[in-house]
This record gives C-alpha cells, structure tokens and sequence, in this order.
C-alpha cells in the first residue's frame, strides 16, 4: 500500500502532506458537522436553543427532547413500521436478485444484455411516474394502507441494486466448484443453491445491508400509499413530526436523530462491505 | 463457449426448441422470471397506463373519455409545472456541476495510502446512508430564522442575505442545491475513486518516463481511462437529481416546486389537477429516458456487463 505512494511525494513531501491532511480534515468536517450540530440541538433546553446558535454550542444537555420524542406511540410504532418494511423487502429482493443474478452471471442466454439494459434502465426510472397507476391497482386489491402497498414498489425499485451487485459478486467467484457438482450429476438450481449461496454469502450479506438502508430510506411511495400512524415509517412520520410541533424544534432534531442513529452504526461497522458493494456494483457497469 | 454447438444439426427446431430445450438457457429463463416480471407489472404496465390515463380526462376514481394532448398543453400553461421544470432543471444542472467538480478533486486527492483512510470512508458514508427527507428536515432546522445555525450565521454575522433563508424562493432553491452538494459529493467521490483505483499505477510511471507533467497526465491518461466509471457517476447522479421529491419536500413545506412535486401534486392530493398530473409524470418519464439515451449513444456509455 504504502509502496505505491513512497515514489509519488519526493522532497516537499512533508509540506504537501500537512496540506493534504488539512483538507482531508476540511472535508471531514463539512461532511459531519452538521450532523453533530443536530445533535446538539436535540439536547439542549428550549430556552437555550432559541437564546442563540453560541447559547445552543454550550447549553449543558438535557434529554426532554428524546422524551417527547419517545413518548409518542406514532413514533414508536413508525420504527416497527420500518423495520418490517425494509426487512420484508430486503428479504424478496434478495430472493428474485439471487436468481437473476446467478443467471447473468455464470449462465449462457440470449437476450442477456438486453435483461441487463432493462434492470439498469428501472434504476433510472421516475418513481413519480408510476403513483397514480399504482395507486389505482393496490386500491383495487385492498392494498391500500397496508405495508405490502410500499413493500411491493419498493422491491422494483430495490432490486436493479440487488441484481447488479450479486452479478458482480457471482462472477468473483471461482467457476470449478459448481462444475464439480455439476459433474457428481447436481442440476444447475442444485449447483447454485447448494455450492454457490453458502460461497456467496459474504455478498449477500453485503447486499443485503446496501438494499435495506434503500428502502429504509424510501419516503414517496410510503407517503403515497400509507394513511395511518399503524402502517407509517419514520421516514413519513419525520416530515409530520415538524408541522405536528411546529416550534418544538429540539424534539424534531431528537426524531430525526434517532431515525438516523441505527444508519450511522451500520455505516460505521460496514463501511469496508458497503464501499466494496457500491462500487462493485457501479464501476463494472 | 464451444459446448453451445454441442447439440448442433437440429438447428430446425425453432427458435423456442433452441431456447429452452436446452437445459442451461431454460434454468436461466426459469432464473430470471420473477424478477423481469416484477419490473414488467410494477413500472412498464403502470407506466403505459399513466400513457392511456394523460391522453384522457381521467379522474382519480374513473377512466374518463380520450381528450389527446390536451392535457399536456394545459400542462405548459400550467404556472406550477413551469416553475417545478425550471427549478428541476436548475436544480439538476447546478448540483451534478458542483458535485462532480469538488467529487473529483477528492477522488484525486484521496486516491492515495494514508492514515485515517477508514475514517474519511465513513464521513463519506454517513451522509449518504441517511434517508434524503431526513436530512432535508435537519436542514430545514439549521436554516429555520429562530434557531437555524446557518441563517444566524448568514444573517448575523456575515450579513450576506437580508431576508430568512425559509422565506424566499430563490434562497430555498440554492439551500436544497447546497444539501444535494452536501449529501451526495462525498458519494461522486467515491465512486470516482473507486474508478481511479483501476488504472494501473505502470501506466503513469511510463508516461512519467516520457517525460509528461501533470496536466497531460491527467489528460491524456486519467480522464480517459476513467470514462466509465465517470459517465456511470454522472448519470446516475443527473436522473437521480431530475427525479428530485425528497428534499424539495422536506426542505420547503410545499413552497418549492419540482417536476416530481407537480405530479404528486396532481396525482394524490389535488384531485382536479389528475389529468394533469399524469401528463407530466409521462413528461417525466419520457424526458428521463432521453437523458439516458443521450449518455449512452452521445457518451457511448456501456450498459452490458459482456465480457
């Protein structure tokens, strides 16, 4: 690692290192300040918050705000909400992306780069396009109100992620092993599911992170299809939480930081999978 | 490869014999279904029928009788729509600008061994994994006139705007560029990044050899062997900005006005402006899809995985 640098810097090394750390510093700081000044807010008394931002940086903390916050049954219940939305369709997506993804990858098909173009063009496509026709059908079906509304729109627009990196995992792996089972007389699906899953499983895994975080983060469809406060994630509820206490400002900072606290975990115990995912996925398209 | 041609001669089967008499194609097709019939009743069915329903003077509850384009021009008359596309096209061109330019300098600059590595991935990654309207909601506090950070500093102490930040159009505008800029650069980055780390360090070495400087090294060399992944960047980046809902939401309690705004609009909560609001979510649609087009035919951009 080191190596690749050594021969780069030469003499003014020092200078243009210390440079480089400043703005690497600059960049850190512009990326999470504004997070910790959020923070902030939530645990500050409303008295000081709206003293002045200099009053707000050294209030001693308080946590009335996470009580109002957790105190509230709309608020609670919209964390469920989101936990079993994204689990349910983490869950299909991974299912059907496992599939199609095995298949572009080690199989011989036509039509195979027109799949590829179609699962691509969906991760292009304007959510906002399909609402009203969507609406119109989950009404139809009763779905209207009920988690499967948001979990089935949002697995078409989950899964173009899912697809492209398990095809990039897939190829990774090394082609021998289910050729032997193929040889000791396993079918193709028998080859996959006993021989490549359990091989691929640290990119499922993966995977399975960088498409819950998508529809945990998922906000139109939820806030078109889900009415009530049983149905709601935090996503929706966020957004009302600020007209519902519309001067309880801390409370709304402490909302949407316990929304984003669960995020922050994963990212910081993940970061090496995510990145490799992202990346995985995006750069050999 | 070779093994295709390994039940050769009955090549007058018929396509479908061909196709799924073999064991390997039928196992994909098999393999591939469910999700090609996912995005076939989820987005290409509905969107069809947004097609039947803007040519139309549907109402949310029933198909009403064809009126052909007359919605789409009502829908240019439409003050809303106007704004919503100028502001998304703003929007989209000023972001992405930003975004790439700053995303790149990091790209460069990061592309390197150095200590703390793993700390700047996860600053990288932490605005990016929060849900927008979440973070549109952050922001709105920190411009909000009574206790937002930055309008006080704006404001108060630098003394470059007059009027609160959450009054004002424009300013709104700019805000919800600075918050995509803020929110997605870190990302641009990282997948440059990600593109700069596959061009082998030997190629650089003999053109230092050759006795080339910096600027035609990155010219001659950098950009064009990060064409790829710089075009994936872009695109993706540009129809994810053309598509903008989240944080014009979040951000402006309806003040502000994008395309995806204006359909939503006309689609879930105004019910006399349906028809309206399907024509330009067809807009949307059809406009997006030529952006695509443009970056894969003007940009020669790759969409297969062959290898």
């Amino acid at each position: 690692m080191a190596s690749a640098t050594a021969g780069k810097s030469g003499g003014a090394g020092a200078a243009k290192s210390t440079l480089f750390y400043i703005f690497i510093v600059l960049f850190v700081l512009a990326s999470i300040l504004p997070l910790l000044w959020v923070f902030k807010m939530s645990i500050v008394s409303k008295a000081d918050l709206f003293a002045s931002p200099v009053a707000t940086a050294f209030a001693p903390p308080v946590g009335t705000s996470y009580d109002t916050v957790f105190a509230n049954p709309t608020f609670r219940r919209a964390l469920l909400n989101s936990v079993v939305i994204a689990g349910v369709t983490t869950v299909i997506c991974l299912f059907f992306g496992a599939l199609a993804g095995y298949a572009i990858a080690r199989l011989r098909f036509r039509f195979k780069s027109s799949v590829m173009t179609l699962i691509l063009a969906i991760s292009f496509f304007p959510a906002v396009a399909i609402l009203a026709p969507l609406f119109q059908q989950f009404s139809t079906f009763g779905l209207i109100d009920t988690y499967w509304s948001v979990i089935i729109a949002n697995v078409v627009f989950a899964l173009p992620l899912t697809v492209w990196i398990l095809v990039a995992f897939f190829k990774e792996l090394p082609r021998d092993l289910e050729e032997a089972a193929q040889v000791d007389g396993a079918t193709t699906l028998q080859a996959f599911r006993k021989v490549i899953v359990p091989l691929a499983a640290p990119g499922v895994f993966t995977c399975a992170i960088l498409t819950f975080i998508a529809a945990w983060n998922e906000f139109l469809f939820a806030n078109t299809f889900l009415f009530t406060p049983q149905t709601q994630p935090v996503t929706v509820v966020i957004p009302n939480f600020a007209t519902q206490y519309t001067t309880d400002y801390g409370a709304q900072a402490a909302a949407a930081v316990v929304v984003t606290v669960p995020l922050v975990i994963m990212v910081l115990i993940f970061q090496r999978r995510i990145v490799s995912g992202l990346t995985a996925g995006a750069v050999k398209g | 490869m070779a093994s295709a041609s390994r039940s050769g001669g009955k090549k007058k089967g018929g396509f479908f014999r061909e196709e799924f008499g073999n064991p390997e194609r039928r196992t994909a097709y098999l393999m591939i279904l469910p999700t090609i019939l996912v995005i076939f009743a989820i987005a290409l069915f509905p969107v069809l029928y947004s097609v039947v329903l803007s040519l139309t003077d549907s109402t949310i509850t029933g198909i009403g009788g064809f009126v052909g384009f007359e919605n789409y021009a009502e829908m240019f008359q439409n003050p809303g729509f106007r704004e919503g596309l100028y502001n998304t096209v703003v929007f989209t061109v000023v972001a992405v600008f930003f975004e790439f330019i700053i995303g790149l300098a990091i790209a460069l600059a990061i592309n390197r061994a150095f200590r703390g590595r793993g700390l700047v991935r996860a600053a990288i990654l932490v605005p990016w994994a929060f849900p927008t309207v979440v973070s549109a909601v952050m922001w709105r506090l920190m411009f909000q006139d009574q206790v937002g950070v930055v309008n006080w500093l704006a404001n108060d102490v630098l003394g470059v705007i007059a009027q609160p930040i959450l009054s004002d159009r424009t300013l709104l505008l700019i805000a919800a560029i600075g918050v995509d800029v803020w929110k997605t650069t870190p990302f641009m980055a990282l997948l440059l990044l990600a593109g700069l780390l596959t061009i082998p360090e030997d190629v650089y070495e003999a053109a230092r050899v050759d006795g080339a400087n910096v600027f035609q090294r990155f010219f001659s060399i950098t950009m064009p062997l990060l064409k790829p992944a710089l075009l994936v960047a872009l695109l993706f980046r540009t129809l994810e900005s053309y598509r903008v809902f989240d944080l014009f939401w979040g951000m402006s309690n309806r003040e502000l006005e994008s395309l995806s705004t204006f359909v939503y609009e006309g689609v879930k909560i105004s019910q006399l402006q349906f028809a309206q609001g399907n024509a330009a979510a067809v807009f949307i649609f059809v406009t997006a899809f030529l952006l695509a087009l443009v970056f894969i035919k003007v940009f020669g951009m790759q969409t297969s995985t062959e290898d």
